[in-house]
């Protein structure tokens, strides 16, 4: 399937897959993150039952302590 | 007058919520209090120490006072007219939606990345609509060109997005500065239109 991973275009080789596979798929190893599924925010707890399907706009966002 | 008078006029009556008076917080709020910005909503439960003064905007005689407090002293002696809001408080899931109600922009100021996740889960989820500026990844020193804006609907995250403080690669003035002054300029960019 084809979605849009911040910003850019992305091909996954899988028919579906939850945002939590994604985010292993993709090796985002970073432990605090914030996720968006077309626009709507996908809490952590949720990201294992929310399914990423073909066309979604899927936003990572990692964050970094420091201040 | 100032010779951004119009600009002054323009931001005079906005409000600008800083969530945290560390090095992001205290560096942010006291550009923002140069412009004009008419009214700083500021929060912060902790106390300036002597370790802080390496990048956060308070003085060595301010050691010991909350940094509320400490920041509403160095704000209004920028800019006595400059309302400041002091929330000397925790901030949590709970809190946030009620303390940045009014602010036109909030700016995320915290240290902890557990607490940039939750002021980011909070105002996504409990105030759509309002614009929320976050900073991540300010550590150690150099590297210009790794800083950077990434934006996702009304957040927007400044920073390397790599580098994480540790014990090689402290939270220094110049880069925290950078951070800070790149969220307040966000800010601005939000509040006047671009340029």
């Amino acid at each position: 399937m084809e979605i849009q991973l911040n910003n850019n275009k992305e091909i996954i080789e899988r028919d579906q897959l939850t945002l939590a596979e994604l985010i292993q798929y993709k090796n985002f190893t970073f432990p605090l993150l914030v996720t968006k599924i077309n626009g709507r925010l996908v809490k952590k707890e949720d990201r294992d039952n929310v399914f990423v399907k073909n066309g979604d706009d899927v936003t990572v966002l990692h964050l970094i302590s420091g201040g | 007058m100032f010779p951004d008078h119009n600009i002054r006029e323009k931001l005079k009556d906005k409000v600008v919520g800083i969530a945290g008076c560390g090095g992001l917080g205290s560096n942010c709020a006291i550009a923002l209090a140069r412009v004009g910005v008419g009214k700083l909503v500021i929060a912060d439960y902790d106390e300036v120490e002597i370790a802080n003064l390496n990048r956060q905007y308070f003085f060595s005689d301010q050691v010991g006072k909350a940094k509320v407090l400490a920041l509403r002293e160095n704000i209004n002696r920028i800019d006595p007219l400059i309302k400041v809001e002091m929330h000397e408080i925790q901030l949590n899931e709970g809190n946030i939606p009620l303390i940045y109600k009014d602010c036109d922009v909030i700016v995320e100021a915290f240290d902890r990345a557990d607490l940039k996740q939750m002021i980011v889960e909070t105002v996504v989820e409990k105030m759509p609509g309002y614009y929320l500026i976050c900073g991540s990844g300010l550590a150690g020193w150099g590297a210009n060109g790794t800083i950077g804006v990434t934006v996702s609907g009304n957040l927007y995250i400044i920073g390397d997005g790599t580098n994480e403080v540790s014990a090689d690669y402290p939270p220094l003035a110049p880069r925290v500065g950078i951070v800070a002054n790149m969220q307040a300029n966000q800010v601005l960019e939000i509040l006047l239109g671009k340029m």
